[in-house]
């Protein structure tokens, strides 16, 4: 498999980080689709820092490939200690180059983890 | 490595390429020509022509050699619906299973899609056995051909491809017009484990490759029933007899036959060892490994001695086969993942499984330099790779 993903896709695959769920997180969000087969749900917990909303702490659940746990695992690293703001900009592109890259058929279906954590910031705000 | 992935290809053995290993670079003639080496090469192709025709119980004329399964099976619906369409100027309709191997269903689609050919395709019950009442029913005035595989590649169910022969006979036999009606089937997964006598099993056309029983990659043949109106789909040469033009590849048809032949000599033992190590695996996962099924027939002589494939819940093939593969084994997936689709395999789909669940199937096929040992190694990994991956799991 050493060519289908890179060291450090198979890194956060083989030691993903920040896996689990967080009891009455402040914000859930969903997404994937059974086709394909990947589903990833990640929980934040949000904190007020210098009058800021901030993310203090991402846990993921994922069902899926190599790529699904790869990109969830680094978006808990990217982001944790980032305002709401700075993490609503984040883009599914920008996971996979911080990654290094993905083989390109895994680039739709299986890089879904910035979406996962935008599903759990409108979760948030939604019940702000 | 640990290699659990018989179905996809075997070694080649050491009999076989040292059968093969002479018409290299010594005796290297060109079957067709006059001189002495060529004549040498002749020879050698005739002697293997010779002695695969008595193992399939077929005539030496009938045997087409080809590059693999994926040419043969391409030329059998080809050449038959072709020749339908273009000589006979009739609209052809073919039958094959929902659960063919994809050389024989794109094939099927792609002539429907492109050309003015219609497909029906036979469904199968929860554990892939195709009904031959379900085929009698698709039959209409202008079938002219029922492809149906022998045993399948990712289950392992064999097919009742002699009952479904009986079919097609009794329909021929009652059809008023000239309109042929071919069987064909994809043998390339049963050969190694079941008689394929053509007589017995009642086909017009039946497809092998070296590859899947310790014979060559890139060497196939397609058994052609004598009578049989087929259009060939090659043009260049008189090779096998006018159905496939291009030089013989005569190392490569050397080391098939002794494959072949090897694998015909061993069946029953083979058979027998394979069986009961496969069976072993399956009692070993079973019972140490909760939510999990079995996927295809739990009657055994419904299932092909050397495949397992197995239904992981709450996970996904592909991350299975990555932890495998770091610690050593060789298995692989129903989903297709790594094999340039992620859609979930169209056999576990056609036996009635939903999306999700189809995502966590891994096949595991078994041959005869497995042991006891091997099977006794992955069970010492494969419960904490699933106890992992099911810990990562979003579905309850």
């Amino acid at each position: 498999m050493a060519d289908l993903y890179n060291e450090k896709v198979m890194d956060h695959f083989n030691n993903p980080r920040n896996v689990g769920t967080i009891e009455n997180a402040d914000g859930v969000g969903q997404v994937g689709n059974p086709t394909c087969g990947d589903i990833m749900k990640m929980f934040i917990k949000i904190e007020d820092k210098k009058g800021k909303d901030t993310i203090t702490d991402i846990k993921f659940q994922t069902f899926g490939c190599g790529a699904a746990v790869a990109t969830s695992s680094i978006v808990t690293e990217m982001m944790t200690g980032k305002t709401v703001e700075e993490a609503e900009k984040l883009t599914n592109e920008q996971v996979a180059k911080e990654l290094g890259g993905l083989p390109p058929l895994k680039m739709h279906c299986s890089n879904l983890a910035a979406s996962a954590l935008a599903e759990a910031i409108k979760d948030y705000k939604s019940k702000k | 490595m640990i290699y659990f992935d018989h179905a996809a290809t075997t070694p080649c053995s050491k009999e076989v390429t040292g059968a093969m290993q002479p018409y290299f670079s010594e005796k290297f003639g060109n079957p067709s020509s006059i001189y002495a080496l060529g004549r040498e090469a002749k020879q050698a192709i005739s002697d293997a022509r010779e002695k695969i025709a008595k193992i399939l119980n077929a005539k030496e004329s009938e045997i087409i050699f080809t590059s693999g399964a994926t040419e043969s099976n391409n030329l059998a619906i080809k050449g038959v619906v072709f020749y339908v369409s273009q000589v006979l100027k009739v609209k052809p309709h073919i039958i094959i299973s929902q659960i063919e191997h994809h050389c024989v269903l794109d094939t099927a689609k792609y002539l429907e899609k492109n050309f003015d050919v219609e497909v029906s395709y036979a469904p199968v019950n929860r554990e892939g056995v195709i009904d031959p009442k379900e085929i009698e029913k698709l039959i209409k005035e202008n079938t002219v051909l029922v492809s149906i595989m022998s045993g399948n590649n990712e289950i392992g169910t064999i097919e009742p491809i002699i009952e479904i022969g009986n079919v097609i006979k009794k329909t021929r036999m009652e059809r008023k017009s000239d309109l042929p009606l071919y069987f064909h089937t994809d043998a390339v997964q049963a050969f190694q484990y079941l008689d394929c006598d053509v007589e017995k099993l009642g086909v017009d056309m039946l497809s092998l490759t070296g590859h899947k029983f310790y014979g060559p990659k890139g060497v196939g043949l397609l058994y052609v029933r004598r009578g049989t109106k087929f259009l060939p789909q090659q043009q260049g040469g008189a090779q096998e007899y006018g159905k496939r033009a291009g030089t013989d590849n005569v190392s490569y048809i050397v080391g098939f036959a002794k494959a072949i032949s090897d694998a015909d000599n061993q069946r029953a033992e083979t058979g027998g060892y394979v069986r009961k190590l496969t069976n072993y695996l399956i009692e070993k996962i079973s019972t140490e490994i909760p939510e999990i099924e079995l996927l295809g027939s739990t009657d055994e002589s419904r299932r092909l001695p050397h495949i397992a494939s197995f239904l992981f819940k709450r996970i996904e093939g592909e991350s299975i086969l990555i932890k495998l593969d770091m610690a050593g084994f060789a298995a692989s997936s129903g989903s297709a993942c790594t094999s340039g689709s992620l859609e979930p395999s169209h056999v576990t789909k056609a036996m009635g499984y939903g999306d999700m669940e189809a995502h966590g199937a891994v096949r595991f096929s078994l041959g005869k330099l497995n042991k006891k040992e091997d099977v006794d190694k992955l069970m010492k990994v494969l419960p904490g790779i699933v106890k992992d991956l099911r810990a990562m799991s979003p579905i309850e």
